[in-house]
């Protein structure tokens, strides 16, 4: 059968070849995000209620584990209610125009060594450039809504988005300038070493700085100004009703994911063990042990979860940003450290300060 | 060196991550969700739910339609109704309460001199049609009949403070 398959695949012309093959591989990222996006919302509910002395969700199937499946199923038999006022083609694009890019960003992350869909030598302009076409998506809702709230919501995220891309992107700056690449995964290799050589510890206040925005790029507490239920219902969602409404929660959830993955990727070591480079040989031969210690997929996997962990930790925890504050916090205070760190940073690598900058 | 210290404490974050050990502290604690239909909260004897006449043990309703209870409702929910009966005691004729006007002040029990009005314990029922919330004598003596063990238990509990 394999063989069949095999020698099937092998008479199609090249380019059928290479298309499927680029297919697939977007298959094999695009449901398990999905996946792990829907549980991702039952980890929400469950995290958030531990954290409020409370079980969350326990009755839809073994302790909950059905509940994501139960909400979409209730999701898709929702109407799609369409305003009679709102620009109806923009109204229903919308929602594919912010999940698209949240979705479209992963071709560059490495998920290990190989695993990687589009090997691209400017990944991280890629990144930059794809998130940013997200924030359309939120526009673009709140007005063809036309509804006062969603407008406000729509200007505020837009205002907010505008504002923090620019501490991120200085923060990724300090990333480029310490790896001298702009390739996810050369970035990766240039962190390679036990967990001293991660640039976690030259770029804290970068890593810290990016982390922040990263949580006010995807519009999550405490910056959810542009959603802020107790203010202005739902911001730039709220006459989205069903599928369409859950579209953008599911760009909200994967953009978390990806930010996190980023996250991981320029300041963590990405798929890079702890323990690199510190274990001899003979450990890393042992079958199972050796696999679990040295570097690949599951630690990337491992990281990727502490951050998305840290996304809830934080929603549990703090009340939201007035407005003029997160305006304040972004322009008065990131950016200026950032520059800061920049130049520092470019001092510690002329220096050739060991082992982040040798060489 | 006051402002700076508080511009430190607030450029390290100090206050952010105190509060994020506080949530994280929780995270780990017992829970204290009730489980609503398998678990329940312990009822006070004085609780009050649903209403019910009461009889004697001989089987003889207590009402003796003194309308108390219809004066001293605040919602007017209670209509009372009497006639002589044959055997020359007053009784009601009816006595209807409105359960969706009632608002479960407790005053009717409170002012009943023969203890024949009470409020029971229960709490989980439904009407699936606006009459169904109209309490009839017929439907309260049935309550009554149906739950007079807990009712006389709730009472005897709470018996040394009324």
């Amino acid at each position: 059968m394999i063989e069949w398959i095999q020698t099937m695949f092998a008479m199609l012309p090249e380019a059928v070849q290479t298309v499927a093959l680029i297919l697939g591989k977007i298959i094999l990222i695009v449901i398990p995000l999905m996946l792990s996006v829907a549980y991702f919302t039952l980890a929400e509910r469950k995290i958030i209620g531990a954290m409020q002395v409370r079980i969350g969700p326990n009755r839809v199937g073994l302790a909950g584990s059905m509940q994501p499946i139960a909400d979409a199923v209730k999701l898709m038999f929702k109407e799609i209610i369409v305003p009679s006022g709102s620009n109806k083609f923009l109204f229903l694009i919308a929602p594919i125009l912010s999940i698209g890019p949240a979705i479209a960003a992963w071709a560059v992350i490495p998920f290990n060594a190989e695993l990687v869909l589009a090997d691209v030598n400017a990944g991280l302009l890629y990144v930059l450039a794809i998130t940013s076409i997200g924030v359309y998506g939120v526009i673009i809702a709140g007005w063809a809504s036309n509804s006062k709230y969603a407008l406000l919501g729509a200007l505020r995220s837009a205002a907010q988005i505008v504002s923090y891309e620019i501490a991120m992107g200085f923060a990724l700056v300090g990333v480029l300038m310490a790896s001298g690449s702009m390739n996810l995964g050369d970035i990766v290799e240039a962190q390679s070493g036990h967990a001293g050589h991660w640039f976690i510890i030259p770029l804290l206040p970068l890593f810290v700085i990016y982390f922040i925005s990263a949580v006010a790029e995807t519009n999550r507490a405490p910056f959810d100004v542009a959603e802020g239920e107790s203010e202005i219902v739902a911001g730039f969602h709220v006459e989205y009703s069903g599928m369409a409404f859950a579209v953008f929660f599911l760009a909200e959830y994967a953009n978390i994911i990806m930010v996190s993955a980023l996250t991981v990727v320029m300041f963590l070591g990405g798929w890079l063990s702890p323990l690199d480079g510190i274990l001899p040989e003979s450990i890393l031969s042992i079958p199972i042990l050796g696999f679990l210690l040295g570097s690949g997929i599951h630690w990337f996997l491992i990281k990727l979860a502490f951050f998305m962990f840290t996304f809830l930790w934080l929603r549990a925890t703090f009340p939201r940003y007035r407005y003029d504050q997160i305006m304040r916090l972004g322009w008065k205070v990131f950016i200026p450290i950032t520059i800061f760190w920049l130049l520092l940073l470019g001092i510690l690598i002329l220096a050739e300060i060991p082992p982040w900058f040798e060489g | 060196m006051h402002k700076i210290h508080r511009y430190l404490k607030s450029l390290f974050l100090l206050e952010l991550l105190k509060g994020l050990s506080v949530t994280g502290g929780y995270f780990f604690k017992r829970k204290v969700t009730l489980q609503y239909p398998e678990e329940k909260t312990p009822i006070s004897p004085r609780f009050r739910g649903l209403h019910a006449l009461r009889r004697y043990p001989n089987g003889e309703e207590r009402c003796i339609a003194c309308k108390l209870c219809e004066v001293v409702c605040p919602a007017l929910a209670i209509t009372i109704e009497s006639e002589e009966r044959a055997d020359g005691s007053r009784r009601t004729t009816r006595y209807d309460i409105d359960l969706t006007k009632c608002i479960f002040c407790g005053f009717c029990e409170e002012s009943c001199p023969v203890d024949s009005i009470v409020e029971t314990q229960i709490f989980e029922y439904h009407g699936e049609q606006r009459g169904d919330l109209l309490m009839t004598k017929e439907k309260l003596l049935a309550i009554g009949d149906k739950h007079e063990k807990t009712i006389a238990a709730a009472r005897e509990q709470d018996s040394a403070y009324r």
